[in-house]
């Protein structure tokens, strides 16, 4: 196994080459001259000149790309536009925010895409199913933030009970984390539900009924184990959902995370946050998906890694 | 002798089976299919001839009387805050919706296709090259793709569609590429290929028609996701501008009104849900009646 995650790293670094290449790029690939963006509108040439120095932005570009990855490696993005401060410290300041926000969506869509996804399946084409599959549907077509809009109204404006926008407390975290997670879990019963339907059309399963084991038993037991392996693939794939999705969410919701944060960089085109942003995005879903393919190993015995 | 009853001569089957009848026998069982299907073709229809059938200007008709007016018999889904009939916006929006959906997919559907067959055809290094670009482009979640896309490009409708195009690329290249695989081994493509056809012929001819099907299910399932991003884009502020009717734009503008005229977001978002809506159940609807593997259960 852990040979295994070592190749899966190594196999990592040319994607993440790339992916730190393009990010790199995304400077020269804006319109305009990145030193003068740097500068402000306001200033005069010398100064422009002496920022393009600072930034290193007059060497040849290889050069450039070294130091590029080179600051990444020690942590260092460079000073936000807007604000002035260390990017790496913005991001710290909005990191927490935006992780629980993700975490808690996970767990939420899990626990409710799993439960309706598992009754769908045995309760199939009657009404807990035709239920459950048009809640599903309508959860895949719903946009977050137009189900965000809905649930503020209902529940903070109209009935009160919840706050409206922020993260102080426990309380303001239920409404941001169900709307990030109901297209996810919209997306997981719906997995879990064809996954389950197969095999609980297997013959090992015919066999523990036919040993008379109750029903639950062959579910949970038998069923539940095996039709786990490809949702939890899935789960993998729709952290990167929840990653894009959160930038939605906390526009709607005043959220002070990462997301708001990027969109506000992309207003002011405040380029080193972007940069960082979409460098730290990207890294965290292919991290995410690696973390999958383990656990994938480890529930399925059957598949040896080598 | 006794003579035997003519038999009635063996006619063959009188009901020609091509792919398209058996589709068709499949897809129209499916209710909820047909009905979303009809829908889709009413809002096409409503998209294309909205300028004609919008009550009022969508961009340029105030009626001040009534700023944020709630649903009345002039205006059927009321005013929005600078006096702007709902209805009428609601109409041009599907035309923007719609378009933006179905171009930034067919365009991510043509590159994905084609790169897709030849990495599948070619194999050794346009594969490995093809998909490792594939996986560069999947390393990034869908939306901050598009958002990396529209910074570099600026904002505007135009430049979603691409940035969405790019994002719609990878799944369809890897599904195109794997069934490349496993269709090129088949008999009848060594058969045409000792009858002497071109890799070009073998690729568009033979290989092709194989992954449609696959290709048209995941279509229309992705025009549903598509709309959603353009809408969500635009409601970030980085996609339609004002005063161009978006959904999602429309969702951003009615938020400061939300106490006072909820429903200058309920249409809109009524709309986009609707529209998505029966998108991705004429996808599943296609899915089921084109995978042979499904048999209706």
């Amino acid at each position: 196994m852990p040979q295994y995650i070592v190749k899966r790293l190594l196999g990592l670094l040319p994607t993440l080459l790339l992916v730190g290449f393009l990010v790199f790029l995304f400077v020269h690939l804006l319109p305009g001259d990145p030193a003068r963006l740097a500068a402000g509108p306001d200033a005069n040439l010398e100064t422009v000149d002496l920022v393009r120095k600072d930034l290193g932005l007059d060497r040849p570009v290889p050069q450039q790309f070294l130091r590029f990855v080179n600051g990444v490696l020690h942590w260092d993005f460079g000073t936000s536009i807007r604000t002035k401060r260390p990017v790496a410290q913005e991001i710290g300041d909005r990191f927490m925010p935006t992780c629980w926000l993700t975490v808690w969506s996970m767990l939420w869509s899990v626990l409710i895409g799993m439960t309706i996804g598992i009754v769908s399946a045995v309760w199939r084409n009657r009404w807990p199913d035709r239920l459950g599959m048009t809640l599903a549907v309508s959860g895949i077509s719903f946009p977050a933030f137009a189900l965000g809009m809905v649930l503020m109204q209902f529940f903070s404006v109209q009935l009160g009970w919840l706050p409206t926008v922020g993260d102080d407390t426990w309380r303001h975290y239920i409404l941001p984390s169900l709307t990030l997670g109901a297209a996810v879990a919209a997306i997981m019963a719906r997995f879990t539900r064809s996954s389950f339907v197969d095999i609980l059309g297997e013959d090992f399963i015919r066999t523990a009924r036919a040993k008379g084991l109750d029903e639950r038993r062959v579910v949970i037991k038998h069923g539940l184990r095996n039709a786990l392996i490809p949702v939890v693939t899935m789960m993998g794939l729709q952290f990167g959902f929840l990653l894009g999705g959160s930038i939605v969410v906390e526009k709607v919701f005043n959220w002070p995370g990462l997301g708001r944060l990027l969109v506000d960089a992309v207003d002011m085109r405040d380029y080193p946050v972007i940069q960082a942003l979409v460098l730290l995005f990207s890294l965290e879903f292919i991290l995410i998906n690696l973390i999958v393919d383990v656990l994938y190993g480890l529930i399925n015995p059957t598949i040896r890694y080598r | 002798m006794a003579t035997l009853p003519a038999s009635p001569p063996l006619l063959a089957d009188e009901h020609v089976r091509t792919p398209w009848s058996e589709f068709w026998r499949k897809f129209k069982r499916q209710k909820i299919a047909m009905i979303a299907g009809a829908f889709v073709v009413l809002l096409v229809v409503v998209a294309i001839a909205a300028p004609w059938i919008a009550p009022f200007d969508a961009e340029n008709f105030f009626d001040y009387d009534q700023l944020n007016a709630r649903p009345n018999a002039k205006h059927w889904f009321g005013v929005d805050a600078l006096g702007r009939d709902i209805f009428s916006r609601i109409l041009m929006g599907a035309r923007i919706s719609l378009a933006a959906g179905f171009l930034s997919v067919a365009v991510g559907a043509i590159v994905g296709t084609l790169l897709g067959l030849i990495a599948g055809y070619k194999e050794g290094w346009w594969d490995r090259i093809i998909m490792r670009i594939c996986d560069v482009l999947f390393a990034f979640p869908g939306i901050l793709l598009a958002i990396g896309i529209v910074a570099i490009l600026g904002g505007g409708m135009a430049n979603v569609i691409v940035a969405v195009a790019v994002f719609s690329i990878p799944t369809f290249a890897r599904l195109v590429r794997g069934n490349t695989l496993a269709l090129k081994h088949l008999t009848f493509i060594e058969a045409a290929r000792s009858l002497g056809a071109s890799d070009r012929a073998i690729v568009f001819r033979h290989i092709f028609p194989g992954t449609i099907s696959a290709v048209v299910v995941y279509f229309s399932l992705r025009i549903g996701t598509s709309i959603i991003t353009a809408a969500s884009l635009s409601f970030l502020g980085m996609g339609a501008q004002p005063p161009t009717p978006e959904w999602g734009a429309m969702l951003d503008a009615a938020r400061a009104e939300m106490l006072t005229a909820p429903h200058g977001a309920i249409f809109p978002a009524l709309a986009i849900f609707l529209t998505v809506l029966a998108f991705n159940l004429l996808g599943d609807g296609l899915r089921d009646a084109l995978d042979p593997k499904i048999e209706r259960r």
